[in-house]
């Protein structure tokens, strides 16, 4: 994912009930925000649930929006995660062409990038590689030459650092 | 026991002893049981009605209104009392049936996903499919609805949870994670609201709806006249503050007195108590209130800073704030007492010089302002007056005097035509032994006057004036003013057809009908006499009479006109 210079990411806990999610992205599509990422996920507590919203919106604006989710009775926590004092990943998985003659040469660069062949086929292969949005990028540009096909992201997650 | 009978006993233990509803194929199972139950249930003709009826009900008695309707059209027909109820913080549950839960999603006959419908319009909602679930649904629905600042939730119930077989168990508590009490104000941001009042020359107390949501009209009282502040009182809060008292300004925002509208634009310090600086208070927001300073005191954190930003913001129940607040003032006073001698001289002054007034007709026809002013001079101080909304909504909030809280309901925040008769009916079933007007246009009479046949065989014998100008005045008076007096689409013939009186005998109540000044008087006096059966009557007034003042919309506060054409004359005032 390309991060806007604007964009910012919110981490909300919510109870694990059906309709949460929508009530969550309704409250910024009311608003004409656009969303630019979103996952949804367990957490260690069954009834819990994380939702991680990247989103480009600013000041005044954010703080309402915020202010807002805090309402939904189903929304237990809201948290801004910053770059710097958080770790956030997302998961890239992304089909490229290949041929016989540059199959090694394929393996050499995505292990350089710390990714993974999860299928290397005769004329395409599936790689991924889980990672922060900028080296997803680099891999993606690295990729480039071989012919990309196909390519899916996920949104992100993200975990406060303690240190 | 089914699902209906836990329905029926949750809705008795929540406290419910009365709901306005119609039933249907999803919710039937529910008005079996209902029809043994001690909660008196009010067939009405539309479901918009009920809903009104129930927020009627709970503005006029500070209790939880509810409604009840079937799934599909029935669910749908609830969907702009919901919204109404929602922006104006009326605590209301609505139940609806749901089809039976294989059925969700099918596109079955008479589905309608109520829950999404719903979801931007309530504070809340649920779908119940799991007949346990039903107990704990409805007491979280209607704590959720009372409590913080009240709203609207929803409960939709699948028709198989209605009929299954079930066991009840009432909550003995809520666990809601994610549902804060902001009640408890925080002292230090009383004391650094005390200070800054202290420190004021020119401070307003900007009163909104909250205070009658929090019943702090006796403390607000308490507040204006140890700090000898002057107050303004919004749309939604008229009758929290005395109109008779001599702090009293009058009402702010687009048809607000020149005193209230100028004293808030000339202010330094905003004591803002649950309002929230609405665009038809505000005006042109950057030059609303230019150099003032603002104290925000609300129970909704997501109000404060939301239109305007706060000097000091205090989050909680305006009842324990001003409580606070109080003695922190006067400990302020005791150090150095303000004077506000030349503000208090300067807004007497306002208020004085530019008082309400309209212009009497010189044909003789009947001055809608004149019947108005006529119906709150007779009726009194104790009777509630329901209006719907446009030209007669604003005469009626300008000249009546409240003196009481509840006794003024209206369709504020959303502006629905057609509230004020099913309102009635819901405030009148609440404080039966009160006289209730619904002051009403002959436009929005003609969206929901069908409750008078509710009314009429219920034993609920409400008053309804009806302004009838002939036109949607109020959009005929924008015409007027922006639109060179192109009058597309306003005339809506009704001196001729329906003959309101009639109508009015059709569905069992009487009818009157006024057109003349020196009747009013008279025909106010008969219909106040007859109180067994509702009254209708067809005041048919001059059609070209406006409201003002005016701040035309988008246009700033300072511009505010006191007639066609006549801004005030300024020159004449120190300011």
């Amino acid at each position: 994912m390309k991060l806007g210079r604007t964009s910012h990411t919110i981490s909300v806990l919510v109870e694990n009930r059906s309709g949460v999610l929508a009530r969550v992205s309704a409250l910024f599509s009311r608003r004409g925000y656009n969303i630019e990422g979103l996952s949804v996920g367990p957490t260690q507590d069954p009834e819990i649930s994380r939702i991680t919203i990247v989103v480009s919106v600013e000041g005044h604006a954010l703080d309402q929006v915020i202010q807002q989710l805090d309402k939904l009775v189903n929304v237990i926590a809201i948290e801004e995660m910053h770059e710097s004092s958080s770790v956030q990943i997302e998961l890239l998985l992304v089909r490229v062409s290949v041929t016989a003659e540059n199959q090694d040469k394929l393996e050499a660069l995505v292990a350089q990038h710390g990714g993974k062949v999860a299928e290397m086929a005769p004329t395409s292969a599936i790689v991924s590689l889980t990672d922060t949005s900028a080296k997803i990028e680099a891999l993606i540009s690295a990729l480039h030459p071989f012919g990309i096909l196909e390519l899916t992201q996920s949104g992100l997650v993200a975990m406060r650092r303690t240190i | 026991m089914n699902g209906a009978a836990s329905l029926v006993r949750s809705l008795e233990h929540a406290g419910v002893d009365v709901m306005f509803g119609i039933p249907g194929g999803a919710i039937l199972p529910a008005y079996d049981p209902l029809f043994d139950s001690s909660i008196r249930h009010i067939l009405v003709r539309h479901e918009q009605g009920a809903g009104h009826a129930a927020t009627g009900y709970a503005q006029a008695t500070g209790r939880v209104g509810v409604c009840i309707a079937t799934s599909g059209p029935g669910a749908t027909n609830l969907v702009t009392p919901i919204a109404d109820a929602q922006m104006d913080s009326v605590p209301m549950v609505a139940i609806t049936g749901q089809v039976p839960s294989a059925a969700i999603g099918t596109d079955a006959f008479q589905e309608a996903d109520i829950r999404g419908i719903t979801m931007p319009i309530t504070k809340h909602n649920y779908l119940v499919t799991n007949p346990l679930d039903i107990p704990q649904a409805i007491a979280e629905a209607f704590h959720v609805a009372a409590s913080g600042r009240p709203g609207v939730v929803l409960v939709d119930i699948a028709k198989d949870a209605l009929t299954a077989e079930t066991t009840f168990k009432w909550p003995t508590s809520i666990s809601l994670p994610g549902y804060r009490d902001h009640s408890q104000p925080s002292q230090g941001d009383v004391d650094d609201a005390a200070a800054l009042i202290a420190q004021s020359t020119r401070p307003v107390l900007y009163v909104g709806g909250g205070i009658i949501k929090a019943n702090a009209s006796r403390e607000l009282l308490a507040l204006a006249e140890a700090s000898g502040i002057p107050v303004v009182t919004t749309l939604m809060a008229r009758g929290a503050f005395p109109d008779s008292h001599p702090l009293h300004l009058g009402m702010p925002g687009m048809h607000g007195t020149v005193a209230a509208v100028t004293a808030l634009q000339k202010s330094d310090l905003l004591i803002t108590l649950g309002a929230r600086f609405d665009d038809r208070v505000t005006g042109k927001l950057s030059t609303f209130a230019p150099v003032a300073k603002v104290i925000h005191a609300d129970i909704d954190p997501a109000e404060i800073g939301k239109n305007r930003k706060a000097d000091v913001a205090i989050v909680g129940d305006l009842k324990l704030t001003i409580n606070l607040l109080l003695p922190a003032l006067k400990a302020q006073y005791a150090k150095a007492h303000p004077d506000f001698t030349a503000w208090i001289k300067q807004v007497n002054s306002w208020r004085s010089t530019f008082p309400l007034g309209y212009d009497i007709p010189k044909d003789g026809a009947l001055s809608p302002q004149y019947v108005i002013e006529r119906l709150g001079k007779i009726s009194g101080p104790d009777t509630i007056f329901t209006a719907g909304v446009g030209q007669h909504q604003m005469w009626a909030s300008q000249f009546i005097s409240y003196e009481k809280p509840r006794t003024w309901l209206n369709s504020g925040g959303l502006g629905t035509m057609g509230y004020a008769v099913p309102a009635a009916m819901g405030a009148k079933v609440g404080a039966p032994d009160t006289t209730v007007w619904a002051i009403d246009g002959d436009g929005c009479f003609q969206m929901t006057n069908q409750e008078l046949v509710t009314c009429a065989l219920n034993n609920i014998p409400i008053k309804v004036a009806v302004i009838n100008n002939e036109s949607l005045g109020m959009v005929r008076q924008w015409q007027t003013l922006f639109y060179n007096e192109r009058y597309s689409n306003t005339d809506l013939h009704s001196k001729r057809i329906p003959d309101f009186t009639k109508l009015a005998d059709a569905m069992g109540c009487i009818g009157l009908r006024c057109e003349r000044p020196e009747d009013v008087d008279k025909t106010i006096e008969k219909a106040m006499s007859i109180n067994d059966q509702p009254v209708v009557v067809d005041f048919g007034v001059f059609r070209d009479a406006m409201v003002w003042p005016m701040v035309a919309a988008g246009t700033s506060n300072d511009e505010i006109m006191v007639a066609r054409e006549l801004a005030p004359d300024w020159d004449s005032q120190e300011l």
